[in-house]
């Protein structure tokens, strides 16, 4: 990854550089930024040393899914263990190897949409350091059955700017887990991520990102999905870690037939902050897209919910749905919620909506009367409540990988006695 | 045989004992008005009465829901005072509350709720046998005719009202308590699923073991036969009896509690 980047992406590296120094920091008072706690964004080790970390330790904590199709494991953006076995075709590699060997495939889907959900900054950013991640390009008609699982180690007080990149061809089908964590406990690490998500016609599309850094580290991840005709993306996000993490997740859905499901479960404890903004955007007619975020709330946590469901002028015959749930575990978490819907459209079926409960006591009691203590009957009826999001994922084994990141957050909880 | 149960439990007392229970609700209301019955194992006993009676708030009592103040009176178990102790802990020492209305829980598969419960009884570092917990499981399951895919599902959700009946029999019969309450169990339960039931409930007779059913109706006792009736009125038990009680009241209707002679 050192002399042969191609031309035009030293030139994007370049341009993207100008552009996030002349973009101005988000601010107080811009509404892509409401409820948002604007000081986390003052980066303090942007230019931060990496740490080295015990590779052979990293790689034997990187377990995943049961039989991965493909396994990589990076630390601080470099490879340091790979192992794939996937359908002839399949491009599935390191983004700087990819850079060099279909520098013309990584161009055509590099980073082409506008961030526009508030962080075209950090975005730019991350377009003028990024050096690596990884590139998986599904040929037309091949089904890739297993799982192919991204670990992602961040060790030091340093910046990391993993990018992923997928394109699914013509009725093809994939499925990629990226998992972000921590070397240590005590090291706050900033990952500025980028996710590139291009479901091909009557293709099959998954991406589950599970955050599950160390409580003092934060995170940027931002998200664009385009899903063609006939095509279905599922796009899941697990937040169990950092102090703070900013999602932002556009899905486009750009031909008839086109189904994006956004779901995503977080569980902030202490003075945790999950801030998600999300967009389902309706470009053509007949499309369907379905968002169910969950968050269940401990300690003084915080989570922001803002998403929008935009419906073109021609995008008859839309089915668009929103849901953001939040389960209030104490009394001093916050769950802001702003859910918005703008249409242009006739024969629109659309719904937002966003609850907030805590749980009720004849619910607890019901368990109580089981012989269940209430601190546990709390934690049971919690993990059950993050269910519905999980089980969406359609998938046994990844439904496993994200049930297991739950069940560790939910015995941090119960350890921390909250 | 029952004649040297019952005079086995009176010398160890073993009963669950309801002693001129008082309890209000939190705006002062009193519900119950001096409840006083006594349950040796080895007995089937029914409260019947009419709606607003106090029938389901006395099961609630005994499981200590918070939304009933107990205000005088106690209730022992085997002789041990459990007014102090909370809802979880009077479960795991024998006591278990069959709803009315069963809560769903969801997210939580039957299989684990019930697991979560067993494991709530065993000493801490110590872990269920999943075989024998399965095998178990199925059995009670295949007794109540319920197909192998309740295990799954989520408790209650989705369940028709005879399935959740159902699937309270089957956590009765799997955490094998000392004393049941069952809260009209028998409502909204065609005859086929009471059957089932009764049969569930049938099996668990035991002369280690006390029943309370609470009752609408008479019907339920055609298929378990209680050794002793009660009727309950306004927060008291009015009149006490054998299975006959249950016949009389099902002829005369609950209007005849109000004649003065029963008083």
């Amino acid at each position: 990854m050192t002399s042969t980047l191609p031309a035009w992406f030293t030139a994007r590296q370049e341009s993207a550089k100008t552009r996030y120094e002349s973009t101005p920091t988000p601010k107080r008072g811009d509404e892509q930024w409401r409820f948002a706690n604007i000081k986390q964004l003052k980066f303090d080790n942007l230019s931060g040393e990496a740490n080295e970390a015990d590779h052979s330790d990293l790689i034997s904590r990187s377990t995943g899914v049961e039989t991965p199709a493909a396994k990589f494991v990076f630390l601080n953006d470099a490879v340091i263990s790979s192992e794939t076995s996937l359908p002839e075709g399949v491009i599935c590699l390191p983004l700087a190897e990819a850079l060099e060997k279909h520098s013309d495939l990584v161009e055509q889907h590099f980073m082409k949409q506008e961030s526009r959900l508030g962080s075209a900054k950090y975005a730019a950013l991350h377009e003028a350091s990024v050096k690596n991640g990884l590139f998986v390009h599904i040929p037309d008609n091949t089904e890739v059955e297993d799982t192919i699982e991204v670990h992602h180690w961040i060790s030091g007080e340093t910046t990391v700017f993993p990018h992923t990149l997928i394109v699914t061809g013509k009725s093809s089908k994939v499925r990629v887990i990226d998992i972000f964590r921590s070397a240590d406990d005590s090291t706050p690490g900033l990952t500025i991520g980028y996710k590139d998500l291009y479901a091909g016609q009557n293709s099959s599309l998954d991406y589950i990102a599970i955050q599950a850094l160390n409580e003092v580290s934060r995170m940027i991840a931002i998200k664009e999905t385009s899903t063609a005709r006939d095509s279905r993306s599922r796009a899941f996000i697990l937040n169990t870690g950092a102090a703070w993490a900013r999602n932002e997740s556009m899905s486009r859905l750009e031909g008839p037939g086109a189904h994006s499901d956004m779901l995503s479960v977080s569980i902030p404890d202490h003075e945790q902050e999950f801030d998600q903004r999300t967009f389902q955007h309706h470009v053509s007619p007949n499309t369907n897209s379905d968002l169910l975020y969950k968050n269940t709330l401990y300690g003084h946590s915080k989570t922001i919910f803002s998403g929008l469901i935009s419906v073109n002028e021609k995008a008859h015959h839309t089915d668009a749905y929103q849901t953001c749930r939040n389960l209030l575990m104490t009394d001093d978490c916050e769950a802001n919620s702003m859910p918005g819907l703008e249409i242009n459209a006739d024969q629109v079926a659309c719904s937002h909506g966003s609850t907030s409960a805590q749980i009720a006591d004849e619910e607890i009691f019901y368990l109580q009367a089981r012989g269940i203590a209430p601190d546990q009957a709390r934690q049971l009826i919690a993990r059950g409540y993050s269910i519905e999001a999980v089980m969406r994922l359609k998938n046994e084994k990844t439904e496993a990988l994200v049930l297991k990141f739950i069940d560790e957050k939910f015995s941090r909880i119960a350890i921390g006695g909250v | 045989m029952p004649f040297r149960v019952h005079s086995l439990s009176n010398f160890l007392h073993m009963s669950l004992h309801i002693q001129d229970l008082h309890a209000s609700l939190e705006n002062g209301t009193e519900i119950l008005r001096g409840v006083t019955l006594e349950i040796p194992a080895g007995e089937i006993h029914a409260i019947m009465g009419p709606n607003g009676s106090g029938k389901s708030t006395l099961s609630k009592v005994i499981a200590s829901h918070k939304s009933y103040l107990p205000t005088a009176g106690k209730i022992t178990m085997d002789g041990k005072d459990i007014s102090e102790m909370s809802i979880d802990e009077r479960s795991r020492a024998g006591i278990f509350l069959a709803f009315q209305y069963p809560n769903e829980v969801p997210g939580v598969s039957n299989a684990n709720f019930i697991r979560a419960a067993l494991q709530s009884r065993l000493p801490k570092g110590q872990d269920i046998d999943a075989v024998g917990y399965y095998k178990s499981l199925y059995e009670k399951m295949d007794l109540l005719e319920m197909d192998r895919k309740f295990t799954a599902r989520a408790v209650n959700e989705g369940f028709s009202g005879g399935e959740k009946k159902r699937n309270e029999i089957l956590q009765m019969m799997m955490l094998d308590p000392k004393y049941c309450i069952m809260d009209e169990t028998d409502s909204g339960l065609d005859i086929d699923a009471l059957k089932i039931v009764a049969k569930g409930v049938n099996a668990m007779r035991s002369p280690d073991r006390g029943m309370l059913l609470i009752t609408h109706y008479q019907r339920l006792l055609d298929y378990i036969k209680p050794d002793h009736v009660h009727v309950m009125s306004e927060g008291r038990i009015v009149k006490s009896g054998g299975p006959e009680l249950a016949l009389e009241l099902e002829e005369k209707g609950y209007d005849f509690l109000k004649e003065p002679a029963l008083a």
